[in-house]
């Protein structure tokens, strides 16, 4: 297919040599926030798997000895109930660590109203009914309360959808953008062969006959701008790659920059990008120059 | 008929041309001659009017087989309008390809009738570089290489000598007697009487048909 001959000279097109630098800025961009945002979606599927089947039991501060004060009736409730994998209170040392980002490390636990936690695993596939755990509990300790780990993110959740979402438009802006290079192209193309092509019409041919060959020079050209586009942005991701991995980090845990780091089946879809412009290129020409065709007699 | 709404240029033309007859188109320049072909190479629609062509209505087919009609028909441009990075065979070979022939045919059909025109050690010169008379050539046996029933020509003898004029004139005579109809616009009267044939005058857009 790409050793077809041409009855059309685009080579003596002066507007072909643009699209494909237009089109390797294209696909440079689409790779960019197509890889954010398959990193973000990576990070929110495994936040999502870390959190599923954690939850939380807060019962209600009271000292040592009181009415009510007792855990084990809750304890056994939760241990009993079908779905439950685990049911683990936190000692009070674990739960002065929790607070210590807020109240630092110089105080006494005892000394402070803190409610009591109870770490409970549960299990994704077969979560417990929480609303009849919930009111079984409230039987027991009225002011107990279950908190699903994942209402503490909602937040960053919504923010992060929202991240991918702007990063989604902006790949179907690009590809909008890369639309109308090409209908430009197609276009200024029709102007510059418009007496080879009234004489290729004029005897005898189908429209299709030339629109293949804008067509086929479109994907030729969307083709070679993507691999270059492409390729740099393949050098940037692998760039940001080694930096974030050279970086280190502010604290602990905290990275002084996100870790980019791209599953195989990633790069593959990134692979496939120059393929997506050239097809796109290829039948935007080809519906620009059919459009203008129906035109003539 | 009219180009936009500019004023009309032919009018009031009621005329059969018969399959395998032989016709001159005369007139004065800018008498509407090459609008006349236009309309029968369908390079054209009139803005009122019919055109029947091979039996058909043109302003009744569709558009898609518009191209079938337009492969019966070959046309001898006053420019010759040769596509200028193609070479020789190419611009010869374009409307077998455009037909879909089988390469290997449109080689040998192209490089035959190359010969008989006198231009096989031409086959690989472009346009620019080939002589007028040469180019002329060329746009003839684009014209006549896929064997079409209806051959016009636009002033073909515009732009040679009036022996190559005349050489040229007994070519399409010979495609006539294979059973092509010919139709050759000029407004050379001189060679239309030498040649003879019915005529179709045109003056003022009407027309006026004699026999020779």
């Amino acid at each position: 297919m790409l050793r077809q001959r041409y009855d059309i000279s685009f080579d003596s097109d002066g507007s072909v040599r643009f699209l494909p630098w237009l089109l390797a800025l294209m696909v440079y961009l689409a790779a960019l926030a197509i890889a954010g945002m398959l990193l973000l979606s990576g990070t929110l599927s495994d936040w999502n798997r870390g959190l599923a089947g954690v939850l939380t039991v807060e019962l209600p501060p009271a000292p040592a000895g009181a009415a009510g004060s007792d855990p084990a009736p809750v304890l056994d409730l939760l241990r009993d109930t079908p779905g439950v994998l685990s049911a683990q209170p936190l000692s009070r040392d674990a739960i002065a660590k929790l607070v210590e980002p807020w109240l630092g490390s110089g105080f006494a636990v005892q000394d402070l109203a803190l409610p009591r936690l109870i770490d409970l695993r549960v299990d994704p596939d077969h979560p417990p009914d929480l609303p009849e755990l919930r009111a079984k509990l409230a039987g027991l300790m009225p002011e107990a309360n279950i908190e699903e780990a994942h209402q503490r993110f909602d937040k960053l959740f919504d923010l992060a959808v929202s991240v991918e979402l702007t990063a989604l438009a902006i790949v179907i802006l690009i590809a909008g953008c890369a639309i109308i290079s090409t209908i430009f192209t197609a276009r200024a193309g029709l102007a510059v062969h418009h007496d080879v092509i009234e004489i290729l019409h004029l005897l005898g041919a189908h429209d299709a006959y030339i629109t293949r060959q804008f067509g086929r020079q479109a994907l030729l050209l969307a083709l070679r701008g993507g691999i270059v586009g492409l390729g740099l942005a393949i050098v940037t991701l692998l760039g940001l790659g080694h930096a974030s991995a050279a970086a280190g980090f502010l604290g602990e845990g905290v990275r002084l920059l996100p870790v980019v780091t791209l599953r195989p089946w990633h790069w593959a879809i990134l692979v496939l990008l120059p393929f997506a412009a050239a097809l796109i290129a290829r039948v935007t020409a080809r519906l620009t120059v059919a459009r203008a065709l129906a035109r003539m007699p | 008929m009219r180009y936009g709404t500019g004023p009309e240029v032919l009018r009031d033309i009621n005329l059969k041309i018969d399959q395998g007859s032989f016709h001159f188109l005369t007139g004065q320049s800018g008498a509407g001659k090459s609008s006349f072909l236009k309309l029968i190479y369908l390079a054209a629609r009139p803005s009122r009017g019919l055109i029947s062509l091979f039996d058909h209505k043109i302003a009744a087919l569709p558009r898609r087989e518009l191209p079938a009609l337009r492969r019966r028909i070959g046309v001898i441009f006053q420019d010759f309008r040769l596509i200028e990075h193609l070479s020789t065979f190419d611009n010869v070979a374009l409307p077998l390809r455009v037909a879909g022939l089988a390469e290997d045919k449109v080689k040998e059909n192209v490089t035959e009738l190359l010969t008989w025109v006198g231009l096989a050690d031409k086959i690989n010169a472009r346009p620019p570089t080939l002589s007028g008379g040469q180019q002329q050539r060329v746009a003839i046996a684009r014209a006549v290489i896929g064997r079409p029933s209806l051959l016009l020509a636009d002033e073909p003898t515009g732009n040679v000598d009036d022996d190559m004029g005349l050489r040229l004139l007994r070519l399409l005579e010979e495609m006539n007697k294979l059973g092509t109809t010919v139709i050759i616009a000029t407004h050379n009267q001189h060679l239309a009487n030498r040649i003879g044939h019915a005529r179709i005058h045109l003056k003022g857009g009407q027309i006026a048909v004699s026999r020779a």
